[in-house]
């Protein structure tokens, strides 16, 4: 039965600039990191009313992405899509990868990031977010095991199960991250069970997009092959994931609307919102959702590599968006503490917060996203993760083999 | 704190990080010009809740089993409390009141300093005594305290 | 028309909760309303005696009258500050007390409601803390061991009064019995250091020396206490009821 064949990553001098470029940023998110903490949180733009910011956007964002990014590995082990499965191993890779750059950036924003050992030896079980280090963990052990079984030689009989285990691992690693929001009962745009299918939907679609950039990127850049069809079959999924995600996100806001209390802060979030409307509507709605699903499910669209590209980088950024308008513009409507009346305080209340995203919180954030290509392309370097040829095991069928010329549509 | 005077510390804390790789000193005096000691500021009161080995041991452990003690059951004015330490372990600065933590003096400093162990009490204690401890009766330790020092003596032996 | 003399130290023998008033002499007499006499603001006193830890039996509760509490009178905030070492209002500084000005657009009454930590039965930001470091002591105190805290906020997140706030800034000159410290989350501790030493919060004493009067600081478990008595004569409301958190702190004419 022919085999795949995978080889190690060259290190050129293409490779060697983006190390230290994202070596340079990765030093930068540490450095802005010990900022925050010696001076405090004042010199984030997060305050009392937005605890948290666009470190959390990202740090949400890059977690259900590791999730989703094990997409192409599990159609391979767990819905027996052999075509799928030359890509697996990098798919486990980018899982970890993206997995360690968000919970960088999520410990890295602690007001007390040295104490993450108390995070570590201190479990209160009724905490969502105390399950979730649990789940995180978890994953990264799984992953590991996964990608070892895949690697090894001779221990291909096992790689189903493991395959198995991590599906349903991510399964509940996703509804327990939505549930972090979607557990907060005092709270009008949250509490909502749905925040858990939510989630698990947008974190397959966010995976498969940030996957797809990947992969799209790593054999133009290594003039490895890519087989297009199964390019344009991933693209499809994207489109079919994204459409889930956006019913989902349409149903929670149609069922916020027949809910009076729920009233206010949806027509902040659907009508007057400012900022947080224009995210929601033209860049997650239209930019990121409607977009890229036309462009995933039409056929011409289809056989050309840079619309699929835009497909996914479209999905990204209306994915940020989304998630955007859920943390942020979810704290931005204050608290309801008196239903019906008109209120003031010097501390929020009936206020709409107020939040800038300083450059330190910036740059925290590319200092995560760095960690996690660093990581990506470490591992590539090291070890077997990228296929030379695209085989299908199942069938021996030749590989529709592309050259890396043709795979970069140039 | 002014945001410059809070400039200059970061950054001299990024200078000290760099300049202690290679370069090690500080508040320390040779004795018998080898080994280089800590300087310890003595302390105020008669005696301490124990002798002062086994304190330069184990005052940590009975810091932190006081700290829950206080902090989750509401159990108060043990001896063993921070602020009854600071009490005794007060050190004078130059204008005759007792120096905080920011001044190398201070005698949790004087000796942390030199066996290089940051500690973070003081990001959110004072290390100054409180005013009403300063008056306070050097009581024997009480009954909890005596079983933690007990204990903690048979397991160091 | 408050005193905080009088003291009722039989708790001490820690026999009985039930306790009587000593005197009328020794104890606050409040008017909650017309006709109705309410016998408060006589410290829990030695409700729990230095050196043993908190009671279960007891949970400490407040009643905020807010007939009694006079437009733009902040006292009970000025107190909290000096008490706990906080600074003055600003974009990052933690209020442990604040006065909420509520509207009623409909009616066109307006009323000032001093929220804080309202110390709930069931506390959403103890299930949320991922290391324990929000939890309820057993009298019912709802606080923040800052040595575990590791400045996640989620614990902000949760709670449904904004009643937490974090240290955005490095504090210096902390009050020795109230530590506080960057990058931790904190509230009203009801002033657990006094109550500790048998005194009141220092907002319901500053309120009933200086201004109306209008809170009431006591033993929610206590059938007998002036404060269960009024709150179950009056019918006191609490914030929020609908989540089902069963908060220490009851308002009247909210």
């Amino acid at each position: 039965m022919p085999r795949a064949h995978y080889r190690e990553i060259e290190a050129d001098s293409g490779f060697v600039t983006l190390m230290l470029l994202f070596g340079l940023a990765l030093a930068g998110g540490l450095l802005s990191s010990l900022y925050m903490r010696h001076y405090g949180h004042v010199v984030s733009g997060m305050g009392n009313q937005i605890v948290w910011g666009i470190p959390h956007v990202f740090a949400f964002f890059l977690i259900v992405s590791a999730s989703g990014a094990l997409n192409v590995a599990s159609m391979a082990s767990v819905f027996g899509r052999t075509t799928y499965k030359p890509l697996a191993r990098l798919s486990g890779l980018l899982a970890i990868a993206l997995l360690a750059g968000g919970l960088s950036i999520l410990v890295l924003d602690l007001g007390r990031p040295e104490r993450l050992t108390v995070a570590m030896t201190n479990f209160n079980f009724k905490s969502i977010f105390s399950w979730n280090i649990n789940f995180y963990v978890g994953f990264l052990a799984i992953v590991a095991v996964y990608l070892f079984l895949q690697m090894a030689r001779g221990l291909d009989r096992y790689v189903g199960i493991a395959g198995l285990v991590a599906f349903l691992w991510r399964l509940a690693l996703t509804t327990a991250t939505g549930s972090v929001l979607g557990f907060l009962a005092a709270r009008q745009a949250y509490d909502a069970a749905i925040m858990a299918p939510l989630f698990i939907a947008m974190s397959l679609a966010l995976g498969q997009a940030v996957f797809l950039v990947v992969v799209m990127a790593v054999c133009a850049g290594t003039g490895r092959p890519l087989d297009h069809a199964l390019l344009h079959r991933m693209a499809r999924l994207l489109a079919i994931l994204l459409t889930a995600t956006l019913y989902f996100a349409v149903v929670q806001h149609i069922t916020n609307l027949y809910s009076p209390k729920r009233l206010a802060v949806e027509r902040f979030l659907l009508v007057d919102g400012g900022i947080y409307t224009a995210l929601l509507w033209i860049g997650y709605v239209g930019i990121g959702s409607l977009l890229p699903i036309g462009l995933g499910l039409c056929p011409a669209a289809g056989r050309s590599r840079p619309m699929i590209l835009a497909a996914a980088v479209l999905a990204i950024i209306g994915g940020l968006c989304h998630l955007y308008v859920i943390i942020v513009g979810g704290q931005a409507f204050p608290l309801l503490l008196f239903p019906g009346m008109e209120v003031s305080s010097s501390f929020g209340d009936g206020m709409i917060g107020s939040y800038r995203p300083s450059l330190p919180e910036l740059v925290l954030v590319a200092g995560g996203m760095s960690l996690t290509m660093l990581l990506t392309m470490f591992g590539m370097r090291l070890l077997p993760f990228v296929p030379m040829s695209f085989v299908d095991e199942a069938t021996g069928a030749p590989a529709h083999a592309v050259t890396g010329e043709q795979a970069a549509g140039r | 704190m002014t945001s410059p005077a809070r400039s200059a510390h970061f950054l001299a804390a990024v200078v000290a990080l760099c300049a202690a790789l290679c370069w090690s000193a500080g508040a320390v005096r040779a004795a018998d010009g080898r080994v280089p000691m800590p300087d310890i500021p003595k302390a105020l009161g008669e005696r301490c809740v124990a002798e002062t080995d086994f304190m330069r041991r184990n005052h940590m452990t009975l810091l932190k089993h006081q700290r829950d003690e206080t902090v989750h059951l509401g159990v108060r004015k043990a001896e063993t409390q921070l602020d009854r330490c600071l009490t005794c372990h007060a050190v004078a600065g130059a204008d005759g009141k007792p120096v905080s933590y920011s001044d190398s003096g201070h005698f949790c400093r004087s000796c942390h300093d030199y066996a290089a162990v940051s500690i973070d009490c003081f990001e959110c204690h004072s290390s100054r005594p409180g005013q009403k401890a300063q008056g306070a009766s050097r009581d024997p330790p009480d009954e909890t305290t005596l079983k933690l020092l007990g204990y903690l003596r048979d397991k160091r032996r | 028309m408050t005193s905080e003399t009088g003291s009722r130290d039989e708790r001490a023998s820690g026999a009985s909760r039930r306790s009587f008033l000593k005197s009328a002499a020794g104890v606050g007499v409040t008017m909650l309303a017309p006709g109705v006499v309410l016998y408060a603001a006589a410290p829990p006193a030695v409700a729990q005696r230095a050196g043993r830890p908190a009671d279960s039996k007891i949970r400490w509760g407040l009643l905020v009258d807010l007939n009694k509490c006079p437009p733009g009178c902040d006292l009970c905030v000025t107190a909290c500050a000096d008490e706990n070492g906080l600074h003055r209002p600003g974009a990052h500084e933690s209020q442990w007390i604040r006065k909420v000005n509520v509207h009623d657009p409909k009616t066109d009454v307006r009323r000032e409601v001093p929220v804080m930590c309202q110390h709930c039965a069931m506390p959403a930001c103890v299930d949320v803390c991922p290391t324990g470091a929000s939890f309820k002591r057993a009298d019912g105190i709802v606080l923040v061991d800052r040595h575990i805290c590791i400045g996640c906020r989620y614990c902000m997140m949760a709670c449904p009064y904004q009643a937490r706030s974090f240290v955005h800034e490095p504090q210096e000159n902390q009050r020795p019995e109230v530590p506080r410290g960057v990058g931790t989350a904190e509230a009203c501790s009801l002033c657990v250091h006094r109550i500790d030493a048998g005194r009141m919060p220092a907002c319901v004493e500053a309120c009933a020396a200086r201004a109306g009067g209008a809170m009431v600081f006591g033993d929610l478990n206590d059938p007998s206490s002036a404060i269960a008595k009024a709150i179950g004569t009056h019918r006191a409301t609490t914030i929020r009821a609908d989540l089902g958190l069963d908060p220490a702190v009851h308002y009247l004419s909210l």
